[in-house]
């Protein structure tokens, strides 16, 4: 009943001491997730919260059978840690970490590619299945099991749209953060093939905000092969344009990257999609039918 | 971060990229002694502040002579500088940057951005140097190129003989040109730049490249390893109320509307300002308190929005999860007493627990309005004001 991850996933922890992957993680333990190590160079042989630690990832994996790793490394040595877990040819890589210079994340891209490891971040709020595992920080109790796929750039709008489902007692497969960063491990079209081909999941809320254009992107895809319905949101309408970076950006990348341009390649696509942040999840019980 | 002109042409310089002579100036007294230095000739005051299209607004003037060049110095230091990019309010001309000069032979755009899509640097060029790259793109898109830097690769020969076929230049200038990018592509990666824009790079009469207009930005993600560029950082460019919340990790953009937002999360902030618009509100900022903010970080945000003096009303929009109700409560509730708040608050709280921060503001005796969902929330609040 989900994507990615679920009740049997191992996950380790890189940045474990530190505070919120600390508390972070002792509150993934707590719903239930398999948190079985923590990584800290020179650390191999302590504990905390009963997870072993150990001095590398790879040490790690080969002890505990770990194959999902989640990061809380501070941002000037999380590059670092996400090359790590590739190199240790783990299956996931979840990075919460905000503020990693885009440099170091071309980097790590070009780093990542014919590797088989699959990141999602940074600068996100994690995956959770729920029921089975959360890895990240969003509150597990919002959520319940169920069939609607959940994938977003934004880490409380996508609580926002969850509290929403719950309500209308609409569970979820899984929910994806996909991170807000420009540079990212899994985009918006990774995620709905995933859903895609879930027998689990029957429709999917999609939330992105302005800027990029991935949304116009995951829109024209979502047209050509999506057999679920997918309800669509963009944060940003009513955002004043310039306070990012200069106009050369937005000219390399086709312009269109205001929210009423992907309002527009939404209905293009056919999808449904609401202005109104507050009837995400009423959309998608329309749209269930 | 955005930096300045000459700030933006040092760096350069320490790359060994080809930069005009000149000196930043406070007076118009230094600024005649600054062209005396430069030989007494030609040279260009031009104003430093942190926007494009600096000329336009009279912030650029040639001077034939020292004396002229001070006069110039005269009527542009302390003037507010009004551009496409300032806003009506312009911009206070605090110092001048005074520069030799040099005969033009022809002029082109260049710039250097991180683009997402490709996932790598590429460069832009176009023969219309000294025109607004928008206005290019929209008149003549076939004389902009664009030639992709892979990471793996960096700067190579082969991307200058692509710049030189593109631009239609002679081949006579490739040696020139290759060390020209070479050394901007070095400067973007070793100094962590996320914008290099020279409009315009000129070749001069005597056959060489020049550089004479620079507009640089800095990942400020990055700053952590720019310590040099950390210095470039200049305050009196920066929003008062904005950098006050940096100092408390919120962040903080200034709208033209009356209604205060305070909302945990970007997008949700977004969200915010989006529905109280469709309510037919204005907001007044966005205000992001992050996803860990405190009691103190609340308070400070409250601090923030009753500071401007357009705000009429204030809605809050938390969506707890690591932020728990019940500290937010804490924190309006402290805020609203300290700050004797004078305007109608709007409060939508949910997630962990929220039963608990509900029944503290409905006993705290304050006047607060209560919303169960964010279209509640925004109604109430445009209500409000109207």
């Amino acid at each position: 009943m989900s994507v990615l991850v679920n009740k049997n996933t191992k996950v380790i922890t890189q940045g474990m001491t530190g505070k919120a992957g600390s508390f972070h993680t002792k509150m993934c333990k707590e719903y239930g997730t398999k948190m079985v190590a923590g990584v800290g160079p020179g650390k191999s042989g302590q504990e905390f919260e009963g997870i072993p630690l150990y001095n590398s990832v790879i040490e790690a994996k080969e002890k505990t059978g770990g194959n999902v790793s989640v990061i809380y490394v501070p941002a000037p040595f999380a590059a670092d840690a996400i090359m790590e877990a590739v190199d240790a040819d783990l299956d996931l890589v979840i990075c919460i970490t905000e503020g990693i210079p885009v440099l170091d994340m071309l980097k790590v891209k070009a780093y990542m590619e014919g590797k088989r490891t699959r990141l999602i971040g940074p600068n996100c709020p994690g995956v959770i299945t729920p029921g089975e595992a959360k890895i990240g920080i969003m509150p597990g109790h919002i959520h319940m099991p169920g069939k609607i796929g959940v994938v977003s750039r934004s880490g409380t709008l996508t609580y926002e749209a969850v509290f929403q489902l719950t309500e209308l007692k609409l569970g979820q497969s899984t929910c994806i953060g996909i991170g807000g960063d420009p540079l990212n491990g899994t985009n918006f079209i990774d995620c709905l093939k995933m859903f895609n081909e879930d027998p689990d999941t029957d429709g999917v809320v999609m939330i992105g905000e302005i800027g990029g254009d991935a949304e116009i992107q995951a829109a024209r895809w979502v047209k050509a092969n999506m057999k679920k319905p997918v309800v669509g949101f963009i944060a940003g309408a009513s955002a004043p344009p310039g306070r990012r970076m200069g106009h050369a950006g937005a000219i390399i990348s086709g312009g269109d990257d205001t929210a009423e341009a992907k309002f527009k390649a939404f209905e293009e696509a056919g999808m449904k999609f609401t202005r109104s942040p507050a009837l995400l999840g009423k959309v998608m019980q329309e749209a269930l039918g | 971060m955005n930096i300045h002109e000459y700030q933006a042409k040092a760096l350069l310089l320490s790359y060994g990229l080809p930069v005009l002579k000149g000196y930043i100036c406070y007076t118009p007294g230094e600024v005649e002694a600054a062209a005396d230095n430069l030989g007494g000739g030609i040279c260009v005051v031009k104003a430093q502040v942190h926007a494009g299209g600096r000329g336009k607004g009279g912030g650029v003037k040639v001077a034939k002579s020292p004396k002229e060049a001070k006069a110039h110095a005269e009527k542009i230091l302390g003037m507010t500088l009004v551009t496409p990019q300032t806003g009506a309010q312009g911009k206070l001309v605090r110092k001048v940057y005074v520069e030799a000069g040099c005969e033009i032979d022809r002029e082109f755009y260049v710039s250097l951005l991180v683009d997402r899509a490709n996932r790598c640097i590429s460069i832009i060029a176009s023969t219309e140097g000294g025109m607004e790259i928008e206005e290019v793109a929209a008149k003549h898109p076939e004389k902009i190129i664009t030639v992709k830097v892979d990471p793996k690769s960096g700067y190579q020969g082969f991307h200058t003989v692509k710049l030189i076929s593109g631009l239609k230049l002679s081949f006579e200038l490739q040696k020139d040109l290759h060390k020209l990018f070479s050394g901007l592509y070095s400067s973007f990666i070793n100094s962590d730049l996320s914008l290099l824009e020279i409009n315009p790079l000129v070749i001069t009469k005597q056959g060489k490249f020049v550089i004479l207009d620079a507009k640089v930005s800095v990942d400020e993600n990055a700053l952590f390893r720019q310590p040099q560029l950390k210095t470039f950082m200049d305050y009196d460019e920066v929003d008062a109320k904005d950098l006050e919340a940096s100092k408390f990790g919120l962040s903080y953009i200034a709208l033209d509307g009356n209604i205060g937002c305070m909302v945990n999360g970007a997008g949700l902030a977004m969200a915010t300002m989006d529905i109280i618009k469709a309510e037919g509100g204005e907001p007044a900022n966005f205000l992001d308190v992050g996803g860990g903010a405190s009691k103190e970080t609340v308070t400070e945000a409250f601090k923030i929005l009753l500071s401007d003096s357009k705000v009429k009303a204030i809605l809050v929009n938390i969506f707890g999860g690591i932020m728990k109700c019940d500290i937010i409560a804490g924190g309006i509730i402290a805020a609203a007493k300290e700050l004797s708040l004078n305007v109608p608050l709007v409060v939508r709280l949910q997630g962990t627990n929220v039963e608990l921060g509900r029944k503290m503001l409905s006993e705290s005796g304050l006047k607060i309005t209560t919303a169960d969902t964010m279209d509640d929330a925004a109604r109430k609040v445009v209500k409000e004001v109207s």
